[in-house]
């Protein structure tokens, strides 16, 4: 669509323009762009310049310290990565996902609904409401939750007591909101009290309400615009995400699903121990982040869609009520064909939002999270392969362990890495039919980091300051001279620096 | 003799042979420390309990009580100091928190927060360290190992092997095991020696048993290390 884009045929006198870091996004990313004289966008590209090398570091350290130390790779989603972790070290101690006690896998489960929740509030309300209350190109004043709890302050509170409620779970289920210990092999450390239970309860009503208000508010925001809202960022693709196996929508465990963009399944309940038959990783020399694509499309075609979106796009139904109407009627928008627009992306988060409080209710009403079987093992195999719905997409997580449990190979594939292709080809259609041939301005720049923003990327897996992040845009000549340079300071202030 | 020192200006008895570190302990007065055991001769190593004896400087845990002694303890300038010298074993070993298995029922760790070190204040070493883990229930990581002798102490005096010694000097000061091997797989240590639940950071673990206590239940979770010292050692003193 906009691949040609991704690398200029001739960059010699093309301008180049970057806009680094990108904000109100997890990690740190940029965005660089090469521009010819009159403006017109020769290339774009989104680079993730941080490298983590947790794969490398793990290795010589015992298989059970990694749910909690992979867990530090993010401060927004550590638990995805905490449970990921927790079912590849399951099957070293012999337990299959089926074999684990009923109370370990459901409090699991409450823990990963508490995460979703609190993940997906962060971004839609804190990250991304202010683009989407007061428009993309808006003045950079009113970009931040701040600006939001001033023009709505009740919809911003429910989105700061949203967030704060999810973590709440994390922290009754792991003792810390962030960074806790639950999953252990084969279980988990400890089972709610009747107390945290009861305290847990007293919201959960409000939070449900709060959830199916935030469906009705995206949904009004996203029709009041509509040939905008499915076009911005919008490209035809491939999606990716674990099912039930009634085809539902499962967030903890399940099989792999693919489909195209026609909605045609291309693998289906896919046991995801054998996921490196089916998705390869391709990298390129621009961007620490690898390009993943589905082996039997090849590289050109294979690359797909992970998160909210494509788990709403894939799934058949969703076994909580509200949401399910809520998916039904994302659907009808649609007239039932896959939804492929970027900015569809917070509709089909806030629906999860919502399945997240209607779960997070049966669970607390479900005896089996206060028992006391909590830990099974089996015989040690030296594999395993543990893969999980985070907020942001399919988590693959793959160990390899020697004979003194000492972990010798790692593989994880983050929920970024695979929307990289996506992100980019995203970059590239906002950059050709938005920004091309504009004079660049900070607000025009801004619907770079919206269409980033959408997938909600945790560029490296770890917190990022809200609001805090500079940005400097530079646009330079072909003799390499500056022409003009914006910053945005940590303040929030922009200054026009040179111009000469 | 009326047998009674002064710590910090309060009166406080001992018995004839007790070293101050003892007669503190019985008083319910906590001195840091890291390398003393109740339970095993004293070693004098990691500087902890430094005291001011009439004003010179003494280790508590192997300096006799004697009458008439004023023993100043909890003071600013004590306290800079162990927090140095605690901010110099992080620094000397690789003591990342956030993941360790230890944490929450680590004495390094309470130490630290005892002393309220809030950072490393010193250039990290980042040495490179192995991990021994051929053992099948017991592992050593030599990245946290802080050279108290604890485990020497308690494999030789207690379980009546000589599984540990140190060897080395400074910088290249290391914890080995008696095995030609090196190994601790070939040495005759069990799961349930003294030696292997001794250490006080950890250096020294019971494999499998990982993260199984639930945060809010680990030993310093609720409790600073001065009151759980005091609480378990004043009986072992006692013995």
């Amino acid at each position: 669509m906009y691949e040609h884009l991704e690398t200029a045929k001739n960059q010699e006198n093309l301008k180049r323009v970057v806009v680094d870091p990108v904000s109100r996004v997890e990690g740190h990313g940029k965005v660089t762009l090469l521009l010819d004289a009159d403006n017109k966008v020769q290339q774009a590209r989104l680079h993730i310049v941080e490298f983590r090398g947790f794969e490398r570091f793990i290795q010589g350290r015992p298989y059970w310290e990694l749910p909690v130390l992979v867990q530090r790779l993010c401060g927004i989603c550590p638990v995805s990565h905490h449970l990921a972790a927790a079912k590849a070290i399951d099957q070293l101690v012999g337990v299959d996902p089926e074999n684990l006690p009923v109370s370990a896998d459901k409090l699991r489960r409450l823990l990963h609904f508490g995460q979703v929740l609190q993940s997906h509030a962060l971004h839609f309300f804190h990250l991304s409401s202010p683009d989407l209350l007061f428009g993309f190109e808006s003045d950079i004043s009113k970009r931040s939750i701040i600006a939001v709890l001033a023009a709505y302050p009740d919809l911003g509170l429910q989105g700061v007591k949203l967030r704060k409620y999810g973590q709440e779970v994390i922290r009754m289920v792991s003792g810390k909101r962030i960074h806790g210990t639950s999953a252990i092999p084969g279980g988990v450390n400890k089972s709610l009290t009747k107390a945290e239970r009861d305290y847990l309860l007293e919201d959960i009503d409000q939070m449900i309400a709060w959830s199916s208000a935030s469906v009705t508010l995206i949904k009004k925001v996203h029709c009041s615009n509509l040939p905008y809202y499915d076009d911005f960022a919008t490209i035809r693709t491939n999606y990716l995400g674990l099912t039930k196996p009634d085809g539902g929508l499962e967030l903890y465990h399940g099989g792999l699903r693919a489909k195209n963009a026609e909605g045609e399944t291309i693998m289906d309940h896919v046991d995801y121990g054998q996921y490196n038959d089916y998705i390869h990783e391709e990298v390129r020399s621009w961007t620490y982040m690898k390009f993943p694509y589905l082996l039997s499309m090849g590289k050109e075609n294979g690359w797909y869609r992970v998160g909210p979106l494509a788990r709403i796009n894939n799934c058949d139904s969703i076994n909580t009520p509200l949401a399910e109407a809520a998916r039904v009627d994302f659907k009808a928008h649609s007239k039932e064909a896959m939804v492929h627009s970027t900015l569809a992306f917070h509709w089909a988060r806030l629906i999860e939002i919502l399945h997240c409080a209607e779960s997070i209710k049966l669970l607390l009403n479900d005896p089996d999270i206060m028992g006391h079987d909590l830990v099974t093992q089996g015989e040690k195999r030296f594999e395993g392969v543990g893969v999980i719905e985070a907020p942001r997409g399919t988590l693959f997580h793959h160990y390899q362990v020697d004979e003194n449990d000492i972990v010798t190979k790692a593989n994880l594939i983050v929920s970024t890495t695979s929307n990289n292709m996506a992100m980019n080809e995203s970059v590239r259609q906002v950059a050709a039919e938005y920004l091309s041939g504009r004079e660049l301005t900070e607000p025009l720049l801004n619907n770079l980091e919206v269409a980033i923003r959408a997938y909600d990327p945790c560029l490296s897996c770890a917190t990022h300051a809200m609001g805090k992040m500079p940005l400097q845009l530079e646009l330079i000549d072909v003799e390499g001279k500056l022409i003009d340079k914006l910053v945005k300071h940590s303040s929030g202030h922009i200054e026009r620096l040179a111009n000469d | 003799m009326s047998n009674s020192i002064t710590i910090d200006g309060k009166p406080i008895p001992f018995s004839e042979g007790q070293t101050i570190m003892e007669a503190a302990t019985a008083a319910g007065v906590y001195i840091p420390h890291l390398c003393h055991h109740p339970e095993y001769t004293p070693h004098g190593s990691c500087k902890l309990c430094n005291v001011k004896v009439n004003g010179r400087i003494c280790s508590a845990c192997t300096y006799p009580a004697m009458d008439g002694q004023d023993i100043l303890n909890n003071t600013q300038e004590l306290t800079d100091d162990r927090q140095k010298i605690t901010q110099m074993l992080f620094v000397e070993g690789n003591h990342f928190c956030p993941s360790c298995e230890k944490t929450g029922n680590c004495q390094l760790q309470a130490v630290a927060y005892h002393l309220n070190m809030l950072d490393d204040h010193f250039p990290l070493f980042y040495p490179t360290r192995a991990v021994d883990a051929s053992h099948e229930a017991l592992m050593i990581d030599h990245n946290r190992c802080i050279f108290c002798t604890l485990c020497v102490r308690a494999s030789q005096q207690k379980d009546h092997k000589d599984v540990f010694a140190i060897s080395g000097r400074g910088l290249n000061k290391h914890l080995i095991v008696n095995a030609q091997s090196g190994l601790l797989k070939d040495t005759d240590i069990s799961m349930n020696d003294q030696a292997a639940h001794i250490c006080p950071t950890g250096a020294i673990l019971i494999k499998h048993t990982a993260y199984q206590v639930p945060i809010g239940e680990r030993l310093y979770d609720h409790k600073q290390i001065d009151q759980v010292s005091l609480a378990s050692e004043t009986l072992k003193h006692d013995k």
